[in-house]
This record gives structure tokens, sequence and C-alpha cells, in this order.
């Protein structure tokens, strides 16, 4: 696997992608829903705390976001900087566990 | 007959003078109907000044050697008219973009074509001495897939037009991905696992970014990005098979 990790990261990214796609379209959708007349922190939180499914849903969109999010700025990197090599990946999967540590910490929160 | 094929028009040329530090050269050209931008700069260097620089054999589309920067735009010289990337009857020459310049308007296509081979472009014979054809019917996928990427003339616009190559100089480019597919569905093949592993690469197959512009600027109207999704799709299946 190692001698095929552009093959493999392109593949991680194609998935995260396809997970992506629907979960942020109702993730905008609920909130063009839920705000129409007004919305407090407290009635947010009366609506996610406990619910499995809002925390299987942002959980979800997480792990998605953070995959995508540390591949593509790798090649966003790679492509306008002259930052290769070890270093870079180690940086990018230290991007992807920041994301996943603040994403759970925020998805505990509300759920 | 328009303003600028007029008898007496002329064309002012700027063509690019030195190697990667270097100036332009203006020159003043007549304008004939139908005249191409080879025809042009054969006129420069047989009339005006004999040191310009550039490259060509077959004038008719065939060879790929003629091509060069156009207004910014890469292209087959021999089959450009002037008339019609006129821009306020100017037009700038300069070598192909994302190769070394050997002077004017020629370049270094050595990285071109060893990038070639890097991404598995030499067909392995499957049964190699064979005296009889191979029987590959026309109707079926892998040579309708080989068929619409196997007119290349490798020519270097496509690899000139791509950012990603700018971006990345190892990137493996769209003129040899697609060759690389054609020969990924050659039935007559005897390595198509290997090809597949030489795309699928630091700078291979998935660095492209399906930027088209390799296809909008094809002078043979291929579609490499399309040969390139191709690739992405054929390494992924093997992949997710075991077989890469």
């Amino acid at each position: 696997m190692s001698g095929r990790i552009e093959l493999w990261l392109y593949v991680a990214q194609r998935l995260s992608a396809m997970v992506l796609a629907p979960l942020v379209i109702v993730h905008i959708a609920t909130i063009i829903y839920a705000i129409r007349d007004g919305l407090t922190a407290a009635e947010i939180l009366g609506r996610t705390e406990g619910s499995i499914l809002w925390a299987g849903f942002y959980g979800l969109f997480v792990a998605a976001a953070a995959v995508h999010g540390a591949i593509g700025l790798r090649t966003i990197l790679r492509e306008m900087t002259a930052w290769r090599g070890r270093s870079l990946d180690v940086a990018a999967s230290a991007f992807c566990l920041m994301i996943l540590v603040m994403g759970f910490r925020a998805v505990g929160a509300v759920t | 007959m328009s303003e600028q094929t007029k008898a007496g028009a002329t064309i002012t040329v700027e063509i690019w003078r030195g190697r990667e530090d270097g100036h332009f050269d203006s020159f003043s050209v007549p304008h004939e109907e139908k005249q191409t931008i080879l025809d042009v700069v054969t006129y420069i260097q047989r009339r005006i000044d004999p040191t310009v620089s550039y490259r060509f054999a077959c004038r008719i589309g065939m060879c790929g050697s003629c091509a060069m920067m156009v207004n910014g735009a890469p292209r087959w010289t021999c089959r450009t008219h002037a008339s019609k990337v006129l821009k306020d009857g100017k037009i700038r020459l300069q070598p192909l973009r994302n190769l070394p310049v050997i002077k004017d308007l020629v370049t270094d296509m050595t990285v071109f074509f060893d990038k070639w081979q890097k991404a598995g472009g030499r067909f392995e014979p499957s049964q190699p001495g064979s005296q009889e054809f191979a029987e590959v019917s026309p109707e079926s996928k892998e040579r309708a897939a080989a068929s619409a990427g196997i007119e290349c003339i490798g020519c270097g616009v496509c690899y000139a037009a791509c950012d990603v190559v700018a971006w990345n100089p190892d990137y493996l480019g769209p003129a040899q991905l697609n060759r690389a597919w054609t020969l990924v569905n050659d039935v007559r093949d005897a390595d198509r696992k290997g090809h597949l592993a030489a795309v699928a690469v630091d700078a291979g197959c998935h660095a492209c970014h399906s930027h088209q512009n390799c296809t909008r600027y094809c002078p043979k109207s291929l579609n490499p990005t399309a040969s390139i999704a191709g690739l992405k799709r054929a390494t992924m299946t093997a992949a997710l098979k075991g077989d890469l």
C-alpha cells in the first residue's frame, strides 16, 4: 500500500467527497429550515442533546471532512509551494487529527 | 476580404529571442490570405532575420514539431491561420510553455519524451514474433477507447496547456497518460498491470485536476482528460481488487 500512496489518497478523497456531499446538503437544508422563525442556542441544544441520530450524522461529517480537508490541503501545498516529502505528510496527518479532535469535541458538546 | 488581408496590410509579429532570459523582437510581415503562423515565421527567418530559430518538418499537421505559443495559447502553427489568431493586427510568438527553452522558439523536448517512457508508453507484445494479424473487434469497448486516443502526434501542445505540469514539473503529462490509456485498452498488449503501475505513482494520473486545458487545445481534437479519467478508474479498480 505504501508504494501506492497517491492512489489510496485519491480513493480516500473521492469516497470522503461522496460521503460529504449528501451530509452538506442536509446540514445546509436543516440550517435554513430551522432558523426560519429565529432560533436560540437553548432550542438547538434541546433538539440535539441525547440524539444518537445527530451525533452519528455530525460524527460522520467530522470524520469525512477531516480526511477530505487534509488530503486537499496536502495537494494544494504540494502544488503551490516547494513543500514535499515526509514532513508534509506528517503535517497533513496532524491537520486531519486536529480536525477530528476539534470536531468530535464539538459533536460531544451538543449531543 | 477583411481589412487585415487587404493588399499592403502588414502584421506586427513579436518573437521571443534568447533562452529563459530573453526579450521580444518585433517584425513587420506582409499579411496574405490563408497565411499560416508557420508561414509568418518562415518569412521572417528567410527575408528579415536568418538568426531566428524555430522548428518544423512536415508543414501539414502530421509531425507535431512546429508547436509554439501564439498570443499566449499553444498551437500547431502550420495549421493555424494568422487571420484567425490576430489580435489588433499583432501576433506574439513564444516557445512552448512548461519546457526548457533552447533558443528563441525552440524548446528542449527531452523531458516530454522521457516522460512518455516513464508513463509506460512502450507497447509490450503478447505474441512477439507472431506473423498473424490480431483480431480486434472495432465494436469492442477497448478498441473504441484506444481509437479515441491513438491519433496523438506528440506535438506537446497539451503539455504546454497543462497547469498541473506548471505547478508540478514531475507530473507525467496529458499526452503521456493518454498514450498509456491507449495501451491499457490494447488487447494485444501483455502488460496491462505494468502500464497501470507506471501511472499510479506520485505525480501520475491522480494528480490531474480535470481542468481540460489539454482537451481544449489539442489540435487533433483528442480528449486526454477523458483518458486520464479512465486511468484513474482502472487503477482504482485494480487496487481495490488487490491487483496493483
